[in-house]
Parts: structure tokens; sequence; C-alpha cells
């Protein structure tokens, strides 16, 4: 227990060391990680052989990611990537394997081993090319979604690739200590494992459809929040399980998981409860990485081993810039898409030990591979640096040097965010001779608007320093519409705390982002889909035979109760925030507001007081002959005088 | 509690050279609660309740504004058309203005002399304004002469700006302390004065 605990305190002690300051010099998370690992392990010694074992349990960290993966993408969009997955996928698997089986071929290795190789290194580490992504900020550039493809296809590669394996066995295979894997298709004939693989995923496909939306009801209605992270882990890890019975891989199964599930209505809850653990293990598993290099060898073999890592780069990201070609990836994307899958991945471990059960090569030559494998990862971060800081700054078509963090403009309004939403408000703001400072963190839009001659900046927003470079300090107003919803409740809530002079203007994706703003401290909140929702509403209206203008005013009427009822729902969301059983209240409280709504719509102003309603109201029928008796009971008086 | 409310109707103010800076000495006297109607109501939307109880609440009402086709512009014609509602301003139980007053402070562009029957407007600028005094009448209101600047768009060039602005503010002063402001002779009825200025 005790050496659990001690073990548990020096990985942990080393990511909270390593990590901040390797964020701070702008090297990324996931090399702090990798140092911290080599800190610990071949430099202080500190952690030893377990690095394997855990390691395995990292791996689901992997897992984990692939999962909240596949949530951020629904069904239509996997579909619409098909050709990319497919054509760039299925491309780079192919070529690679050649390349680096050719290149085995020269080195003097025979036929089986060289093919063994290539599917090995065609493998790129999808936990440090996602991670590194999201926190920089690319996975919707074009590149960033190429990479994307790839790591999707082969993830599903390594199946076959484990299927075909055993049959490039030189000698016999070596008795597999380690080997206690569970499966449910072993023995079966071809046919039926078949079958059952297409169960599993059936099983997977309506489980998340079918069964999910009554577990997670279940478990959300009893208002404790462990027992739904308990539920979203189970979910999680059974579904790894029954891929692993029947020979899928476990990250696989819980994308295709992820995906069903984007569209449920629990995604964001589900979200938030795997993101912490995601983190800590993926974490740890990059630490795991580094502490797993053996120092001894690498010294010895340095050059051998730094060469072949190299090598295998240079052959991997050449064939990924032929692809980008192919594909038409251009500019910043095609380098962006070559240098992030450059490395060999975690997968090149998994298949790295399997093909040494195999018997396919032996032990020293897997242990140099694998020496190769977690260099290239090494290095990764790396080019993730040289694409930041060398290629971005040359490819930008734009004269003037352009970094991450230089803001060469400072304007009283500065717009965070600048997709289809901030480009709408700075065009207004523009047009009318404001100046404004434009950023955004994904560097294809920023590009596409500097193609336009408009003044944009590539940085993260979250980012204090960057705010600071934009002159928060001296601006009037924040304009925030970027499309991370934590991310713009975080960056007004800092703006709030840091700069109270400024107008904060912030755009919500749904009434719970809305509040959430509200309550950061955000000056005025739009709801991003309210005023054109209205506008269609008022147009089905129309359409439908009522009169223009009286649709306008059901529309200015919607709008007035809306705003009248919206302190009310704020208390209750608040509530509802700190406590979920006071759910019910709030759906009351709203459940009153569509009534209130509707009662308003068939209300004229003379019965009750609802306004903006028919304030067009005539005066009741024969109102005139009581206007003629008061002035004839004026006129006796008026002969008086 | 301020006792005149000012509605200032002006579609266009960077373009006014008259009303704007009419509007800008009233928000300097004390006592006058200005109201800006097309800051308010930008999409015409006007909050009938809200400018019901700024009527009640005051005792002397000034509309502010050019003079657009012999009547206001757009936005106070719907503000009467929405808040001088039956039950509230007339009729039934409709006596909240009963005893306040009404004044009309507005520019014109044609010169005094036209607004007359040999003149091209052919009417007096009071008697085109009949329907509000009219609506005054209705409303029980007393309705006072309106307070006008002729020829305003050459007013600045000739200089009769300044000494507008500061009969202007005399005006508002006088209705502020609850007096019948300084009154000018004018054609028309006995005891109908055309105009104050």
């Amino acid at each position: 227990m005790t050496g659990i605990f001690l073990q548990a305190f020096v990985y942990l002690l080393a990511a909270v060391l390593a990590v901040p300051l390797a964020k701070r010099l702008g090297l990324g998370s996931v090399l702090g990680y990798l140092v911290a690992g080599v800190a610990i392990g071949p430099l202080l010694g500190l952690v030893g052989q377990e690095t394997q074992s855990i390691q395995h349990f990292a791996e689901f960290g992997v897992v984990l990611m692939l999962f909240l993966v596949g949530l951020e993408l629904d069904a239509k969009q996997l579909w619409q990537m098909r050709q990319r997955l497919l054509g760039l996928g299925g491309l780079q698997v192919l070529l690679t394997t050649g390349a680096v089986a050719g290149l085995a071929l020269i080195l003097n290795q025979p036929w089986q081993v060289a093919l063994a190789l290539g599917m090995i290194f065609a493998m790129s580490s999808t936990a440090i090319v996602l991670q590194s992504f999201n926190e920089k900020g690319l996975a919707k550039t074009e590149g960033g979604r190429g990479g994307f493809s790839v790591l999707l296809f082969q993830d599903i590669a390594v199946i076959p690739i484990l299927a075909i394996l055993p049959l490039l066995a030189l000698g016999a295979p070596q008795v597999d200590a380690g080997h206690e894997d569970m499966s449910l298709v072993a023995g079966l004939p071809g046919w039926a494992n078949a079958l059952v693989v297409l169960g599993a995923i059936a099983a997977v496909v309506f489980g998340g459809r079918f069964l999910t939306r009554p577990l997670f009801g279940y478990v959300a209605r009893s208002g404790l929040r462990e027992v739904f992270t308990a539920a979203a882990l189970m979910m999680v890890i059974g579904i790894a399980a029954l891929m692993s019975l029947v020979g899928l891989s476990p990250a696989l199964g819980t994308f295709l998981a992820g995906v069903v599930l984007a569209s449920s209505e629990f995604r964001h809850e589900l979200e938030s409860t795997i993101e912490p653990f995601k983190g800590l293990l993926l974490g740890l598993f990059f630490i795991t990485v580094g502490a797993g290099i053996d120092f001894e060898m690498l010294l010895s073999q340095f050059a051998l081993v730094l060469g072949l890592a190299l090598g295998v780069m240079v052959i991997k990201a050449l064939v990924l810039l032929l692809l980008a070609k192919i594909f038409r990836l251009s500019g910043s994307d095609k380098w962006l898409f070559a240098l992030s899958l450059a490395q060999a991945g975690e997968f090149g471990f998994v298949l790295l030990g399997y093909s040494q059960q195999q018997g396919i090569f032996g032990s020293e030559l897997g242990g140099l591979l694998s020496m190769v494998v977690a260099l290239s990862m090494f290095l990764t971060p790396g080019l993730f640096i040289l694409y930041e800081r060398v290629i971005l700054p040359r490819v930008t078509r734009s004269t003037n040097e352009r970094e991450a963090d230089t803001i060469d403009e400072q304007g009283p309004v500065i717009i965070a965010g600048i997709g289809r939403f901030g480009q709408i408000v700075n065009r207004l703001l523009r047009a009318n001779g404001v100046k404004t400072v434009v950023l955004d963190r994904e560097y294809a839009q920023v590009e596409r608007l500097r193609e336009i001659e408009m003044k944009s900046f590539f940085g993260d927003v979250s980012n204090p320093e960057l705010l600071h470079t934009a002159g928060i300090e001296s601006a009037k107003m924040l304009v925030v519409a970027i499309d991370d919803v934590e991310g713009a409740t975080a960056l007004v809530r800092h703006v709030r705390q840091h700069y109270p002079q400024v107008a904060i203007l912030a755009r919500a994706f749904d009434r719970g982002h809305f509040y959430a703003l509200t309550e950061a401290g955000a000056d005025w909140v739009v709801s991003e889909s309210f005023y054109s929702a209205l506008n269609m509403g008022g147009e089905a209206l129309i359409r439908l035979g009522m009169h223009p203008f009286a649709a306008e005013q059901r529309k200015t009427a919607m709008v007035e109760r809306e705003k009248a009822h919206a302190s009310e729902l704020y208390e209750a969301w608040l509530e509802v925030r700190d406590n979920l059983d006071r759910r019910e209240r709030y759906l009351k409280l709203f459940i009153k507001l569509e009534a209130a709504l509707k009662e308003d719509m068939g209300k004229d102003r003379m019965d009750g007081h609802s306004r903006s309603l028919s304030g067009w109201t005539p005066p009741p029928k024969g109102y005139d002959k009581e206007l003629a008796s008061q002035e004839e009971s004026m006129r006796p008086q008026a002969v008086k005088e | 509690m301020s006792s005149v409310l000012l509605l200032f109707a002006h579609p266009s103010q960077h373009k006014s050279e008259v009303c704007m800076p009419m509007y800008r000495v009233a928000q300097s006297v004390p006592g006058v609660t200005c109201v800006d109607l097309y800051a308010d109501y930008p999409t015409f939307n006007i909050d009938i309740a809200t400018e019901q109880q700024r009527l009640s609440a005051h005792q002397r009402i000034i509309w502010l504004f050019p003079l657009y086709w012999y009547s206001t512009p757009a936005i106070l014609k719907e503000w009467q058309d929405l808040v001088l509602e039956y039950g509230f301003a007339y009729g039934q139980g409709g006596t909240a203005l009963h005893g306040k007053s009404l004044l009309c402070a507005l520019s014109a562009g044609g010169s005094e002399s036209s607004y007359c029957a040999e003149g091209y407007n052919h009417f007096g600028l009071r008697q085109l304004l009949s329907p509000i005094e009219q609506t005054a009448s209705l409303i029980g209101m007393d309705y006072l002469p309106p307070f006008a600047l002729f020829g305003a768009r050459s007013a600045v060039e000739e200089g009769r700006l300044e000494p507008h602005l500061k009969r202007w503010q005399a005006v508002l002063e006088a209705l502020v302390a609850g007096e019948i402001p300084d009154t000018g002779c004018g054609e028309g009825a006995p005891k109908k004065r055309e105009t104050l200025s």
C-alpha cells in the first residue's frame, strides 16, 4: 500500500512540476509529461519496471480520448468524412508501410520482418497528436481534420494488421508468458468470428442509442454526481471490455459509442465527467513513455536509434506531404498534416510486442525499435513547435511579421473568435470606422481573413498574455464569440475580474450558457440562435397566412415575455446548478413561461395588460355617442359663462 | 419630482442644427425629464405602459420635433396611436391627462411668411397643427400655442439660433416654475395665439 502511495506521489509530483513549466515555455503539455517521465525514470531511477503495467493501464486514456472525440462528431459528420478517412487514411497506411518496408529491405532485413516493420511504423500517436491539436486549437483546421481522419483509419487498420502479423512469423512463436487475454472469438471459424464482431458493434450502436437514455436519466434523477460519473465510466469501460473480447480496438469501440451519443442530451455532462479522467490518464501515459526509455541502451546505440527515428520520421513526413498534395491541402495545413503525424505511435508499441510474441524478430531488435518509437514520440512536440514558430510565419502571405503573440494594432474593441458569428460583428463595426483587434485560435480562419485584407491575429484567447498584447487594458470593449462554451465563460470571468472597465458582449450557445455568461459578468449576452430562430418562426407564421405585421408583433411579444421572466428563470437556474434536484422547479418555471406566452398571444390590451400586442385596438363600439353626450353636457355651462 | 416631460423625436440627430441644440438645452434645465423617443424605441416598439406612467407622473408635456410634412416625425405619431388609449386618455375612465398641458416645440424649414393663406404653405402653422390641437382637446389637455423656429435650415448662418435657444430656455424654466410661458401675439381667433415666439 505504502509503495503504491509513494509511486503515485512521484508520478503526480513530476507532472505537477514539469507540465506547467513546459506550458509556460510554450512547449505544450505533452512534452512536459514526457520530460517528467524521463526525469523520474531513467534519470533519477525513482520508478522502474512497473512502468510497463502502468502503461497498459494508462492506455485507457487514449480510449477515453477517442470517446470524447466521438462525442464531438455525430454520425452525419462522420459520414461526410468518409472520403478523407478512406482516401487519406488508407493511402497513408499503405504508402508508409511500403516505404518503411523498402528501407528495411535495403538494410538487409528479410521481407517478412520488413513488412512487419512497415506496418508498425505506419501507425502514428493518436494520443500525442490529438492532445496537441486540442491544446493548440488546431483540431478544426483542414490540416487537423486530415490528421484526424488518418489517425482514425489507423485505429481501424490495427485490426487487420493484428491478423496479418502471425502469418509473417519466421520461427516458432515464443511462449508468451503475459498472454492472458480472454476472447469470445478464439477458435471460432471465420464467418462466426465476423458475425460476433458485427454483433458487438451493433450492440454498441443500439445500446448507445436506446439504453443510455433511460440509464443516464435514471442516474441523473438521483441527483448524485458521483453516480453519474460511475455510470459514464461504467459505460466506457464496458464497451472497451466488449471490444477487447471480440478482438477489436477498445478505442475504436468507444469512439463509435461517442459518435452515437453525440446527439444525446447527456453529451455535455458526459464530456465534463470524462474529461478529467482522460487528461490524467493521458498524462500518465506520456509519463510512462518517457520513463520507459532505456537510457543505457539509448546511449550505447544513440546514433543508430536517433538515425532510425529521424529516418522513419522523414519517410513518414514525405509520404504525408505527397498525400497533402494529392488531397489539395495547401499552405499551413499541408505542413501541419505532415509534421504532426510523422512520429510512430502507441499502437507501434503494441504491435512490436505482438510481433515479438509471434517470433517475427527477437527481443533485441524489438527493444531497439521500441526506443525508436519512443524517441519519435518524444520529438513530436518539437515538430509542433517548429510548425508554430517557423512554418506558420513563413507560410503566411502577409508581409508583416506574424507571431502567435505579437499584435501590432491596438483598437478600442477586441473581438475574440472570428467564425461565422464574430465575423458579422466585426464587419459591421469596421464598416462604421471602429478599429477592431480580431483574435482567433484557428489559424485557417485568420489566414482566410488576411486574404481579404482584414487584420486578424492568431493566438489562444484564453491566454492572459495574448489579451494583454491585444491591449485589453486600453480597450473599451470585448466581444466574445468563441465556439468553446466553457472557454467563453472563463474568458468573461477573467476579464470581468481583472479589467472591470471593459464592456463585455458575449454570445451564448444555449440558455444554460446564457445564464453562465451572465453570472460570469458579461454586460450583454445574446443567444446565438435566438433571433434567427425567431425570424424563422415569424416567417412560418406569415406563410401560414398570418398578416406580416401581426406576425412581427407576435415575435415582439415573445421577446417581451422572455424578458419579463428572465430574472425568475435565472434565479431558478442558479439553484438548479447548485442542486440537481431543483431541476423540477426550473422545468415548472419554463412551462409557466410557455403558458404565459400562449395566453399573451390571444389577448388584447383592453382585456388584460399584455403590452406590445394589439396596441392599435379600436375604441369600443358606440364610444362616439358617449363623446357626443359629454360635449352636450359641457355646452350649457359655456352659455352660463 | 420634475413637472415637465419633454418627448424628443428626431430620426437623424447628427444632421440636426436646431432641434438637437434645443434638446441639449432642455437636458441642462433642472426639472425637465428628457426622453429621446428614437433612442428608446429604435424599432418603434413603443412600451405603452412605460409611456403612460411617464405621462401620469408629469404635469406639462412638451413634444420637441422638426416639422415633417406639416406634422410630427413618424415615431411621435406612433406614440400617439399607441399611448393615448381609450380608457387611459379618453372615453370611459380615460381621464389620466385631464388638466395637464401640451406644448409643441418645433423647427420648420419654411419662412414664417410662407405659413399663411398668401404664402406657398397656404395655411398658418397653428392651423396645420390642428389635429394635435384637437387631440389635446379630446383628451382634456390645455393646448399651448406652438413654440416654433421658422427658416430653420438657415438659422445658424443667419445667427438666429442663439437667441432662439435663450427664449427656449426661458420657456422651459417658466414651465418648470408652473407659469404660462411668455406669449407672442399671433393671427387667428382672439385668445388663440399663433405661436409662443
